[in-house]
């Protein structure tokens, strides 16, 4: 292959920065504590613990593209689990109503910071601040400053559930110590690997078929290798445990579906249109004020999912839920390459941060430091991911 | 001492290894206005940065020679000292503090740190009326003065400090032409005063009017200097010089000129001012526009142009908007930009960078962005592949220079996102045109490709509108113009008629008419 076509279609490297140092980080830890973040238990934890910041993550990278975020998400969280968990406790609602109460409140949120960011074009930092106070206020006006639980079963299934398994192998005692693998894990993993490599290939077809430049073959093959890795070591770790969590599955679509909007969707190239120049956005066609309202709108309803997850995991709602969550949403996104001035970033890149950020709390705790240190360590890492992003895009103007 | 004031001796300045300036000399008596002409990324402006330090010394090569000594700036600061300040085309205004602030910003009159407030504003009101600002109030905020002002202010902070050598990079872009004229008089004024000036500017009337020699860049060589009295200081010598061939007609030549239907029609245009319900800011707007036909709206700037044209698409300027548009012999709506995109009518911006592109996408990106609802999406899911083709197609159509698609367009130089501001209306499939300046602040061979586009337009049976603020363009260029002065429409020139004493004798009667009755 010449020289010249090679550069001209070669994969950005930069692009996939920020998925070789959540490996990096992973591999580090995994030394620092001698293999202990590997275990399948904790490979599950790592989900379950994350799933939450996951969600909001998601929903944050759009508020961060039109160039803002949103500070009341932890208290909406906190909102939605305190209504569930009181129509449920106090007055006997079932589970499913409860779910959709928390939802509708999350919604009703969303759309208030949306009415007042859209239509009367108030700035998103002073709006959503307010319903961070407000949010914090009625989450324990709504508990009497009181937790409630425990949660039934039918409800904490969402966030501490698994998918039926198909246990094999229990009687080889050599393999996972006697408690079997399951199968669909397995399957699934397989079915995921398949997926990504018919897509690759439909992509390279498609390009080729209208004389695009198409990245050379190692390359693809290095790429589509390290991630197919990666998803069998994955299941594999939860095939060990107790199969597919059901949070898993509820991360995996809202990221598949926000992926796609972003990515293939006229809305999706608004947001972004909206966030790299706002006036030129406007004459261009796009509703400005109907891309804010629905970026906001959806934060509110990301949050209550987050907020029903939250309350199933810890099987009750307490008034102090998603304290600094947003803090963790919003560094997840810059973390994940997001632009602080608006426009640039993606879904993926903000579950890359998430994750990040997961791995580093959990290795941290494992290895036996305070959650103060954590703090420090976090802070530290958004600071230096931030920052070496800039230096090295300012170095290649 | 010297003849020259400063002479910069073999300037060579490399970005990553390609060569902005290559071996530039240039030489500037003391005491003159010396103008520096070239096209667009020739060089001016990074000469400029090396001269007053913002490429500081060891990131260039050669000698600056300043008042016979030999200077190596660090930075700015530096260069200031020796009496050597720059403007720059984008104000370096803090727009919330007051005019006496702003003037001696960086240079605040104080002691240990406090400042005299007494000495700030009287001598503010000295410097101010060095610059025919006299009697202006100093403590007001310099938001709340016009462009033209905050020009002037800027001189006034150069003249500050103590400026002996004064770079103006284009000066007068963003003003209109009597304050232009205001502040090329300003400049002969400080010339008698002793101070040395440099100008860059694309306008090269104000030019040969001005500047006492013309100093040619290309590529990032200088080419030659011309001297007043010696050599041709006419606008086609100049252009000989930056081109480097003879463009013995700036516009292109159209051909096979079929007019046909009246498609857009204006009928009793009304709207008010936007933050002012009671100023009637454009009065009673009839035109109509053929397909086939180029027509243009002269004026000068404040008109009202942009603002008629912003008020028909989709209603983005103004209010109690009143009138009837009609596309096709048909009424229509336009309640939205979305409606107007919908109804075949598109508007190219001025000011590219502000309103026509998204400086941090791609070029096809940029390109699609209008007709991404229309045409390139099914059930909201964008067609990707479709883009990409579409794209390339209008790259190579309208001779977008860029290596890709993908290329971010703010890497692109100002002709060429022209191009894809046009690429991006083009792709909307209108009827109907209104490009608003369409050349602005572009080379002179980019503006005639892009005239080249528009006969291409006019040529395929569409409606297109020219709005410019440069009388030839309107000439070269339109089959029929309306002259628009005041928000009303002060007159209407067709074919030959169209001249800048014509256009200028309509806008002249019209303010008499208008001071009659008021």
């Amino acid at each position: 292959m010449s020289n010249k076509s090679l550069k001209k279609a070669s994969l950005n490297m930069k692009q996939y920065g920020m998925m070789i140092m959540l490996i990096v980080v992973y591999v580090f830890f995994a030394i620092l504590t001698e293999g202990k973040n590997m275990t399948p238990v904790n490979t599950n934890n790592l989900i379950m613990q994350n799933g939450y910041v996951v969600i909001l993550a998601v929903g944050m990278l759009l508020c961060v593209l039109t160039g803002n975020v949103d500070l009341g998400v932890g208290s909406v969280v906190a909102s939605c689990g305190a209504v569930a968990g009181t129509l449920i406790i106090d007055f006997g609602v079932s589970a499913p109503v409860a779910m959709l109460a928390a939802l509708a409140v999350g919604a009703i949120f969303g759309c208030f910071v949306g009415f007042f960011v859209a239509k009367l074009d108030i700035p998103p930092f002073i709006v959503t601040l307010a319903t961070m106070l407000m949010g914090r206020g009625l989450c324990y006006l709504i508990l009497q400053s009181q937790t409630k639980g425990p949660l039934p079963t039918e409800y904490t299934w969402i966030g501490t559930g698994f998918l039926p398994t198909w246990k094999i192998m229990e009687e080889n005692a050599a393999i996972n110590a006697g408690k079997g693998i399951d199968l669909i894990c397995l399957i699934v993993a397989a079915i995921a690997v398949a997926a990504l490599i018919l897509n690759e290939v439909k992509a390279v077809a498609t390009a080729k078929k209208h004389d695009l430049p198409v990245a050379p073959i190692w390359q693809l093959i290095a790429k589509n290798g390290v991630i197919g890795f990666i998803i069998c070591y994955f299941f594999y770790k939860l095939a060990c445990y107790n199969g597919i969590p059901v949070v898993l599955i509820l991360m995996v679509a809202l990221v598949a579906i926000y992926h796609f909007i972003t990515t293939k969707t006229v809305a999706g190239r608004q947001i972004y249109a909206m966030g790299g120049n706002a006036k030129a956005a406007r004459l261009s066609g796009i509703n400005t004020k109907k891309v804010f309202f629905w970026v906001y709108a959806n934060m509110g309803f990301l949050a209550a999912v987050a907020g029903i997850v939250l309350s199933a995991r810890n099987s009750s709602a307490t008034p102090k839920a998603g304290d600094g969550f947003e803090m963790d949403a919003i560094a997840s996104c810059y973390i994940g390459g997001a632009a602080t001035s608006g426009g640039i970033g993606t879904i993926i890149g903000a579950v890359v941060g998430a994750f990040i950020m997961g791995i580093l709390n959990n290795g941290m705790s494992l290895a036996g430091y305070d959650t103060n240190a954590q703090k420090i360590v976090k802070g530290m890492v958004l600071l230096g991911a931030v920052t070496l992003d800039l230096v090295s895009k300012r170095k290649k103007k | 001492m010297s003849e020259y004031i400063l002479e910069m001796n073999q300037i060579t300045k490399e970005f990553s290894g390609v060569k902005a300036l290559d071996d530039v000399n240039l030489k500037v008596k003391r005491g003159e206005i010396m103008a520096i002409c070239g096209e667009n990324g020739a060089g001016k402006s990074t000469l400029m940065n090396v001269l007053s330090g913002v490429y500081p010394y060891g990131e260039y090569t050669g000698d600056i020679v300043y008042n016979g000594e030999i200077c190596r700036f660090r930075n700015i600061k530096d260069s200031e000292a020796k009496g050597i300040v720059i403007i720059h085309q984008e104000l370096a205004l803090s727009p919330y503090l007051s005019v006496a602030e702003n003037v001696f910003l960086g240079n605040e009159r104080a002691t240990k740190g406090v400042i005299d407030w007494t000495e700030t504003r009287a001598e503010a009101q000295k410097l101010l009326s060095r610059v025919g600002l006299e009697g202006e109030n100093v403590n007001v905020p310099v938001n709340t003065l016009g462009v033209g002002k905050q020009q002037l202010i800027e001189i006034a902070k150069a003249l500050g400090k103590k400026c002996e050598l004064l770079i103006l990079d284009e000066p007068t872009a963003a003003l209109n032409d009597r304050e232009s004229a205001q502040l090329l008089e300003l400049m002969l004024q400080l010339k008698q005063e002793g101070i040395t000036c440099i100008i860059i500017s694309h306008k090269l009337n104000e030019i040969s009017y001005v500047a006492d020699s013309i100093t040619i860049i290309r590529d990032g060589h200088t080419i030659e200097t011309l001297e007043k009295g010696k050599d041709d200081f006419s606008e086609e010598r100049i252009i000989k010089g930056m081109v480097g061939r003879e463009l013995t007609n700036r516009y292109p030549k159209r051909e096979g000129i079929q007019i046909g239907d009246t498609i857009f029609e204006l009928r009793n245009w009304n709207v008010y001012h936007p933050d002012d319900s009671e100023r009637h800011a454009l009065k009673n707007i009839n035109l109509q526009v053929k397909a086939g036909e180029v027509v243009g709206l002269a004026g000068l700037m404040g008109a009202g142009r942009t603002e008629l044209a912003m008020s028909v698409f989709g209603r983005s300027w103004g209010q109690k908007i009143s009138g009837e548009v009609l596309i096709n012999g048909k009424s229509v709506n336009l309640a939205s930009v979305q409606n107007a995109i919908d109804n075949h009518l598109a508007y190219v911006s001025e000011d590219r960078k502000t309103y026509g592109l998204v400086l941090i996408d791609s070029v096809k990106f940029n390109m699609t962005l209008s007709a991404l609802k229309g045409f390139f999406s099914k059930k909201g899911v964008v067609d990707e592949n479709l883009e990409s083709v579409r794209a390339e197609e209008y790259r190579k159509k309208i001779n977008v220079k860029t290596n890709s698609v993908e290329q971010a367009v703010g890497s692109l130089s100002g002709g060429n996102q022209q191009k894809v501001v046009l690429a991006k209306w083009m792709l909307t499939e209108p009827d109907v045109l209104i490009l608003d300046e369409p050349t602005r602040g572009i080379d002179v061979g980019a503006k005639y490709e892009i005239y080249c586009v528009i006969n291409e337009l006019a040529k395929a049976g569409k409606a297109v509108i020219v709005i410019s603020s440069e009388m030839p363009e309107i000439i070269g260029t339109c089959d029929r113009t309306y002259v628009i002065n005041e928000g009303e429409i002060a007159g209407e020139l067709s074919g030959s008629d169209i001249t800048q004493e014509a256009i200028m004798a309509c806008i002249m009667a019209h303010n008499r008419k208008e001071e009659v009755e008021a």
